[in-house]
C-alpha cells in the first residue's frame, strides 16, 4: 500500500448506516411496544426516515471527502487504507497458517461505487420516506435499508476477499428481508427464499473460488493478489497447472457473480424479487447489489484477464442473458417485471463488456444504469403509488395528465435506457458494443446479439412509456383516482433524471476529443488487467470512422425501435392481445423468460425434493431404523421376561443401568 | 494444588444432593437452588476461560491430580488410575460452553417442567457434573466413568418428561449408546492392560508410536463410540427421536453439549492419541462427515415437525465438525473445534425457540403455523437471527467455523470439501423453508392469532447466547487464540505420524499408506 497512514475514519462510511439501522430498529421495537396498548399507534416510527437519511447523508459526505482526498493524490498513489480488523487468525500470530485481516480501502474504483451507493442510496431513502408512509413496518423498513447500505459499503470497501464476502452475503440477507418485507401476503416470502437460496448457489461457487485463491496466493488480500498477479504470474512464464488453477478460480468467482448479478444460469430470482417494495427494487435490485458481480470482476481484473477462456465465457453469458432479459421484457404486462428483466438484460451488457476487457466501460454502464434504472423504478413506484398499487400496464394509460412530474422524469429515464443519442445510457452502451466489435472473432457474433438486444431495449422501453402514460385511460375511474406523488418522492426523481440525462459526460467517446473521465479515473485500478490483455492479443484502437459508424448505427437502431415500440402501443394494449392470439406459443415462451424457471422446478427442485423424501422415508426409516428396531424388539423380548423385577419400564432401565455400573465397579475392585 | 476444577465439576453434584434433601413441594426452592449452582459454575467457568493462556496465571490452577485406585496390568506394577482433571486448549471451549449453557437451560425449565421438578433438577445437575468431568478428565478410566455418568440422566429426562413416543426414543438411545460404550470399554481395558497407565498424556506419548494395526483397531473402537454420540452417519437415527421426544431443556443440553462429547473424544483420543490411525482413516471419516452434511440437510428438508427438522440439522452440522477435524489441517481442526461451540450455541438457541413456541401452541407441526411473525415479532426477530447464525451468515458465529472447515478440508480433499459445500446451499433451503412456513404468510389460523410474544424471562434466556453469536462471528480470535497452542501440539504429533507412515511405506512395499498428502 502506498499510503502507510491508516485512515480510521473510513470505517465511519459503513458504520454510520449501521448505527442508523440500529436506531431505526430500536424505533421499530418502541413502536411495537406502543402498539400493544393501541394497535394503530405510530409510536416513534415517524423519526425513522430522519435517522436513516441523516446516516446516509453523513456517509455520502464522508464518501465525498474521501473522493476529494483521493483526487488530491497522484494517480498512482490513489489509495486510502483504514485500520484493519483482525478477524480470523489460525496459528502463531507472527507466522500464521491462515490469516484474514479486513481493512477498508478507498481507491478510484471503491470511491466511485461508494459515491453511487451513498448518493443514489440517499435519494432512494428520501423517496422511500414518502413511498412507505403509513406502512406498519415503517421504521423496520429503514432499519433494513440502512443495514443494506452498510453491507453494500463493506462489500465495495473491503481489502480482503473474505471481507467482500461479508458484504456479499450481508446484502443478500437484506435483499431477503426486503423482498419478503410484506411477508403476510405469502408470495413475497417465497420470492425472498428463492432469492436467498439461488444466491447461495453462487456463494458456494464464490467460496470455492476463494479456496483456490488461497491455495494460489496464500492470502485473500485483494491488493496482494493483484500485486502478485502483476509480479509473479506473467502470462509468458506461467505453467499450465497454475494457469488452470487461475482459470478455475476465475470461473468459480464468476459463478458467484452470476448469482448476485442475476446472470445465466442463476438469474431467475431477480424477476421474483420484485415482490419487495419498489424503493428496494430501485436500490438493491437495480442500482447497487446486483452490480456486485461487476465490481468483483473489475476488482480482480488481472485474475480474469489472465484467463481468455473465462473472459469469453463471461461475454457469452452476459450477452445471452442480455438477449433473454431483453426479449422477455418485450411482453411483460407488469411494469416492474419489465424493469426487472430489463435490469437482467443491462447487467448482461456489463458482463459482455467485462469479457472484452473493457473494465472501465462496464463500470461506466454500471454508474449510468444506477442512475436511469433507479429513476425508472422509482418512477414506476410513483405510478403504482398513484394507481393504488396497480402494476398491470394494461390497466393504466393516459397517466401523463395526472402525473406530469413523474411522466417527465420517466421520459428522461426511458431515453437513457433505450440509448437515445446523447443520453447517458447511449454513451455507456455504445462503449461496450464498440469494445465488443473491436475484439473480433466470436465477439462479432456477440456484437450482433448486443445490437439486437439494444433494439429490443428501445422497443420495450417505449412500449412501457406508451402503455403507462399515453393512450386511453384503461383503469376503473370509480375506484382508481391517479394522483401525482408528494414532493418527497418527485424531487429525487428530478435529481435522478438530471443525472440520467447528463451522466454521459463521465465517459464521452474518443471521437468527441474530450477525455474519458471515468477511464482516466479508474486507470490505476484496471491497468494490471489491461497489461495482461495487451500481452495476450494487442488491439488497435478503433478508427474514428468506424467509431462514428458504430455511434450512428446505435443511434439509428435506438431511434427506430423506440419509435416503433412507442407507436405500436399509444392507442392501447391491443397489440399485446393480438400477439397472444396470433402466436400464443411464442408469447408464452417469452412471457416465462424462455421457460427457464419452470425447467429448473422440473429438473432441479423436484428431483432434489424427491431425494430428500427418499432419504427420510426409505433410507432412514426403512433401512437404518429397520435394522435398529429389529434389534430393539429382540432386546424388548428379553427385557419382557425379566420385567417382573420392576413395576415400570423406566425403573427397569434404571435398574439395568445401576446393575451394569455395579458390575463394572465390582470388576474394577476385585480384578 | 488448586481446587478450581474440582469445585467446577462437583458443585452441580453437591447441589443435586442438596436438592434431593429438600421437601417435596418446595419447587421454587429446588428451581432456585439449581439455578444458583449453575450460575456459580458459569461464573467459575468464565473466569477460568478468561484467565486461560494469559501470562501470569498459575498453570497448576488448570490441573487437579490425585491417585485414585489401581488395576492389574500386563506389567509387574499395577495400573495406577488417577483422579486427574485438567483444562487445556482442547477442552477449554467445551467446558466453558457447558458452564455457560446450563443456567440458561435451567431457567428455560420454568416454562415447560411442571411435574416432578425436584427429580428433574437433580438429573440435570448430575448430568452437568458428568459432562464437565468428561471434558476435563485426563485419565482414561475417569473419562469413561464421567462419560457413563453423563448419559444416565438423559434416559430419565426423556423417559419421564418426554413426549408421546418417549419410550421408543429412550430404548433406541439406550441401545445405540450401549453398543458404543461397550466397544469403547473393551478398547480402554486393552489399553490399560497393555500399557500399564491410564494417564491420557502418557498414553498420547505411548500410543502415537504404536504399530498402525493396533492404532487402527483402537481407533475403530473409539470412533464407533464417539461416532454414535456425534452422531455420524449411519449411526444417527437415535438423534431425531431423542430430540423430538426430549423436553426443551433436554434437547438443548443434548444438542449443546452431549453431542460434543463425541466430537471432543474424536479430537482427544482418535486424533491426538492415535495420529497414525487418524491419518489412515481420514479419507473415510471425511467422506462420512461430508456425506453426513448433505444427508442431514436432505433429511431435515423432508421433515414437517419443527423440532425434528432441527434435530436432523444437527446431523448436518456435526458432519461439518467431523469433516473439519479429519481434514487434519490447522484450518480444519481449528474450524472443527470452533464449530462445536457454534453448533452448541445456534442449535441450543433453535431448540429454546422451538420450546417457546411449543409451550404456547402445543404443536410443532410446520403446517400448524403461518404468519407467526405478525403475532410474535420479537420471537421472529430472535428466530431469524438464530437461523442466520445456523446457516453461516458471515459476521455471525457459524460462518467462521464453516469457512475454516471447508477451506481446511479443501486443502486435504477438494472433493469432500465441495460435497460439504452443498450444506451451505441446503442449510439455507431447509431452515428458510421452516422460517417461511412458520413465521411468514398470512396469520390465518385462529389458534395462532392469540399467541403471546415472548416475555422478559425468555428474552433473558436468549440474549446471552445471541451476544455470543455475534461475538464469535466478529471476533473469533478471542477463542481461537486460546485453543491454538494446544492444537499446535496435535499438529506436531500428526506431522510426526506422517513421517513415520512415509518411512514405513518406503521400507515395505505393501503398506497401508494414506493416499493423502497434507499441505500446510
Amino acid at each position: 500500500m502506498q499510503d502507510s497512514l491508516s485512515q480510521a475514519w473510513l470505517w465511519w462510511i459503513p458504520l454510520l448506516p449501521l448505527v442508523g439501522s440500529a436506531l431505526c430498529g430500536a424505533l421499530h421495537l418502541a413502536t411495537l411496544r406502543a402498539r400493544k396498548s393501541d394497535p394503530s399507534a405510530k409510536g416513534l416510527s415517524a423519526f425513522a426516515p430522519l435517522v436513516a437519511c441523516a446516516a446516509m447523508a453523513g456517509a455520502l459526505a464522508l464518501a465525498v471527502r474521501g473522493f476529494v482526498d483521493l483526487r488530491a493524490l497522484a494517480p498512482s498513489a490513489r489509495t486510502l487504507l483504514s485500520t484493519s480488523w483482525e478477524w480470523i487468525t489460525i496459528g502463531n500470530p507472527a507466522r500464521p497458517w491462515f490469516d484474514v485481516d479486513v481493512a477498508l480501502v478507498l481507491d478510484p474504483l471503491s470511491s466511485t461505487l461508494t459515491l453511487v451507493i451513498t448518493g443514489v442510496g440517499l435519494l432512494i431513502h428520501i423517496y422511500a420516506a414518502g413511498y412507505m408512509k403509513g406502512d406498519a413496518g415503517y421504521a423496520k423498513f429503514f432499519a433494513y435499508l440502512n443495514l443494506f447500505v452498510f453491507a453494500m459499503l463493506i462489500l465495495v470497501l473491503s481489502s480482503s476477499l473474505l471481507g467482500v464476502f461479508v458484504g456479499w452475503e450481508g446484502v443478500g440477507l437484506c435483499s431477503y428481508l426486503l423482498i419478503g418485507f410484506w411477508y403476510e401476503k405469502g408470495w413475497p416470502a417465497e420470492a425472498a427464499q428463492k432469492a436467498f437460496v439461488t444466491n447461495r448457489v453462487g456463494d458456494a461457487c464464490f467460496l470455492i473460488g476463494s479456496f483456490l485463491l488461497l491455495r494460489l496466493f496464500g492470502t485473500l488480500d485483494l491488493a496482494d493478489i493483484v500485486m502478485r498477479m502483476k509480479a509473479d504470474f506473467r502470462l509468458d512464464t506461467i505453467d499450465a497447472g497454475t494457469q488452470l488453477n487461475l482459470s478455475l478460480a476465475a470461473l468459480f468467482l464468476f459463478g458467484g457473480c452470476c448469482g448476485k448479478s442475476a446472470q445465466l444460469p442463476l438469474f431467475t430470482w431477480l424477476p421474483d424479487a420484485m415482490a419487495g417494495p419498489t424503493p428496494v427494487s430501485a436500490l438493491i435490485h437495480a442500482a447497487t447489489m446486483v452490480t456486485s458481480g461487476i465490481y468483483l470482476i473489475v476488482r480482480l481484473n488481472p485474475l480474469f484477464a489472465s484467463s481468455p477462456t473465462v473472459m469469453t465465457l463471461i461475454s457469452a453469458v452476459g450477452v445471452t442473458t442480455a438477449l433473454i432479459g431483453g426479449s422477455t421484457a418485450l411482453v411483460q404486462r407488469d411494469i416492474k417485471k419489465v424493469l426487472a428483466y430489463s435490469t437482467v438484460s443491462q447487467l448482461g451488457y456489463m458482463f459482455l463488456g467485462l469479457g472484452t476487457g473493457a473494465f472501465a466501460a462496464a463500470v461506466f454502464h454500471l454508474v449510468t444504469h444506477a442512475f436511469f434504472k433507479a429513476l425508472l423504478f422509482l418512477g414506476a413506484g410513483s405510478v403504482i403509488h398513484g394507481m393504488h398499487e396497480e402494476q398491470d400496464m394494461h390497466k393504466m394509460g393516459g397517466l401523463r395528465k395526472h402525473m406530469p412530474q413523474t411522466f417527465a422524469t420517466f421520459l428522461a429515464g426511458a431515453a437513457a435506457l433505450s440509448g437515445l443519442p446523447l443520453m447517458s445510457g447511449f454513451f455507456s452502451k455504445d462503449e461496450i458494443l464498440a469494445h465488443t466489435f473491436n475484439s473480433g472473432g466470436v465477439y462479432y457474433a456477440f456484437w450482433i446479439v448486443g445490437v439486437l438486444t439494444a433494439a429490443m431495449t428501445a422497443y420495450y422501453t417505449w412500449r412501457m412509456v406508451a402503455l403507462t402514460f399515453f393512450g386511453s385511460e384503461r383503469f376503473d375511474h370509480h375506484h382508481v383516482h391517479p394522483h401525482e406523488s408528494p414532493a418527497l418522492m418527485t424531487v429525487p426523481l428530478m435529481v435522478l433524471a438530471l443525472l440520467s440525462v447528463l451522466g454521459g459526460v463521465l465517459g464521452l467517446p474518443p471521437v468527441f476529443h474530450v477525455a474519458h473521465v471515468l477511464d482516466g479515473w479508474l486507470a490505476p485500478v484496471v491497468e494490471p488487467g489491461k497489461a495482461i490483455l495487451a500481452m495476450h492479443h494487442p488491439h488497435e484502437h478503433l478508427s474514428h470512422t468506424v467509431e462514428w459508424v458504430l455511434l450512428g448505427l446505435g443511434s439509428a437502431v435506438a431511434l427506430a425501435f423506440a419509435h416503433t415500440g412507442f407507436h405500436a402501443y399509444t392507442r392501447g394494449a391491443e397489440r399485446d392481445l393480438a400477439i397472444e392470439r396470433g402466436a400464443p406459443g411464442v408469447a408464452g415462451f417469452l412471457n416465462e423468460a424462455w421457460t427457464i424457471d419452470s425447467a429448473y422446478s422440473r429438473l432441479v427442485v423436484m428431483p432434489l425434493r424427491l431425494c430428500a423424501f427418499t432419504v427420510r422415508f426409505v433410507i432412514d426409516q426403512l433401512v437404518i431404523d429397520g435394522l435398529v428396531n429389529g434389534s430393539a424388539t429382540a432386546v424388548k423380548n428379553i427385557a419382557g421376561r425379566v420385567r417382573g423385577m420392576a413395576s415400570g419400564q423406566l425403573e427397569s432401565y434404571a435398574l439395568w443401568m445401576g446393575a451394569g455400573a455395579a458390575l463394572i465397579s465390582l470388576w474394577w475392585m476385585w480384578s | 494444588m488448586h481446587y478450581d476444577l474440582l469445585l467446577l465439576t462437583f458443585l452441580p453434584l453437591a447441589a443435586a444432593f442438596a436438592i434431593a434433601f429438600t421437601p417435596k413441594g418446595a419447587e421454587a426452592l429446588q428451581r432456585y437452588l439449581a439455578l444458583g449452582a449453575t450460575l456459580i459454575v458459569a461464573v467459575l467457568g468464565v473466569r477460568l476461560f478468561l484467565g486461560f493462556g494469559v501470562e501470569g496465571t498459575p498453570v497448576e490452577r488448570y490441573v487437579f491430580d490425585a491417585p485414585w485406585f489401581t488395576l492389574p496390568s500386563s506389567y509387574a506394577a499395577p495400573t495406577q488410575v488417577r483422579f486427574k482433571l485438567g483444562l487445556d486448549g482442547v477442552s477449554l471451549l467445551m467446558v466453558t460452553l457447558t458452564a455457560v449453557l446450563m443456567p440458561i437451560v435451567i431457567l428455560s425449565t420454568w416454562g415447560h417442567v411442571h411435574k416432578r421438578v425436584k427429580e428433574f433438577m437433580v438429573w440435570m445437575l448430575v448430568m452437568q457434573t458428568g459432562m464437565l468431568g468428561t471434558f476435563l478428565a485426563l485419565d482414561l478410566v475417569l473419562f469413561y466413568f464421567f462419560w457413563e455418568i453423563s448419559l444416565i440422566p438423559l434416559y430419565f429426562l426423556i423417559g419421564i418428561w418426554g413426549g408421546e413416543r418417549r419410550l421408543y426414543a429412550t430404548i433406541k438411545f439406550f441401545l445405540y449408546t450401549l453398543a458404543g460404550s461397550l466397544v469403547m470399554m473393551i478398547a480402554i481395558i486393552s489399553i490399560l492392560w497393555t500399557r500399564g497407565t491410564s494417564d491420557v498424556f502418557e498414553l498420547i506419548n505411548l500410543l502415537c508410536r504404536a504399530p498402525l494395526e493396533e492404532q487402527l483397531w483402537l481407533f475403530a473402537a473409539f470412533a464407533l463410540a464417539f461416532g454414535i454420540k456425534v452422531p455420524l452417519l449411519p449411526f444417527h437415527t437415535w438423534l431425531p427421536d431423542a430430540h423430538t421426544e426430549a423436553p426443551t431443556s433436554g434437547s438443548v443440553v443434548l444438542a449443546g453439549v452431549l453431542l460434543k462429547m463425541g466430537t471432543y473424544g474424536l479430537v482427544r483420543f482418535c486424533i491426538h492419541m492415535l495420529p497414525g490411525a487418524a491419518i489412515a482413516a481420514a479419507p473415510v471419516m471425511m467422506a462420512l462427515g461430508a456425506i453426513g452434511i448433505l444427508y442431514g440437510a436432505l433429511l431435515a428438508w423432508a421433515q414437517d415437525d419443527l423440532k425434528r427438522l432441527i434435530a436432523c440439522s444437527s446431523v448436518s452440522h456435526l458432519g461439518y465438525v467431523v469433516l473439519g477435524l479429519f481434514a487434519l489441517t490447522p484450518a480444519g481442526i481449528n474450524g472443527g473445534m470452533l464449530q462445536m461451540v457454534n453448533h452448541g450455541i445456534s442449535t441450543g438457541l433453535l431448540f429454546l425457540l422451538v420450546g417457546m413456541i411449543y409451550e404456547r401452541r402445543h404443536s410443532r407441526a410446520l403446517d400448524a403455523f403461518g404468519g407467526v411473525a405478525v403475532a410474535m415479532p420479537i420471537f421472529a426477530l430472535f428466530w431469524v437471527i438464530t437461523t442466520l447464525s445456523s446457516v453461516g451468515l458471515p459476521g455471525l458465529n457459524g460462518f467462521v467455523g464453516e469457512y475454516l472447515i471447508l477451506y481446511g478440508s479443501f486443502q486435504a480433499s477438494p472433493l469432500w470439501s465441495i460435497v460439504g459445500l452443498s450444506g451451505v446451499i441446503f442449510g439455507a433451503v431447509y431452515l428458510l423453508m421452516a422460517t417461511r412456513r412458520m413465521l411468514f404468510g398470512a396469520l390465518d389460523k385462529p389458534e395462532n392469532r392469540e399467541l403471546a410474544d415472548i416475555g422478559a424471562r425468555e428474552i433473558g434466556l436468549l440474549l446471552p447466547l445471541i451476544v455470543l453469536v455475534v461475538w464469535l462471528g466478529v471476533s473469533p480470535n478471542t477463542f481461537l487464540s486460546k485453543t491454538q497452542p494446544d492444537l499446535e501440539q496435535i499438529h506436531l504429533r500428526l506431522a510426526e505420524a506422517r513421517r513415520a507412515l512415509l518411512a514405513s511405506a518406503e521400507a515395505s512395499p505393501t503398506p497401508t499408506r494414506p493416499d493423502q498428502e497434507q499441505s500446510r
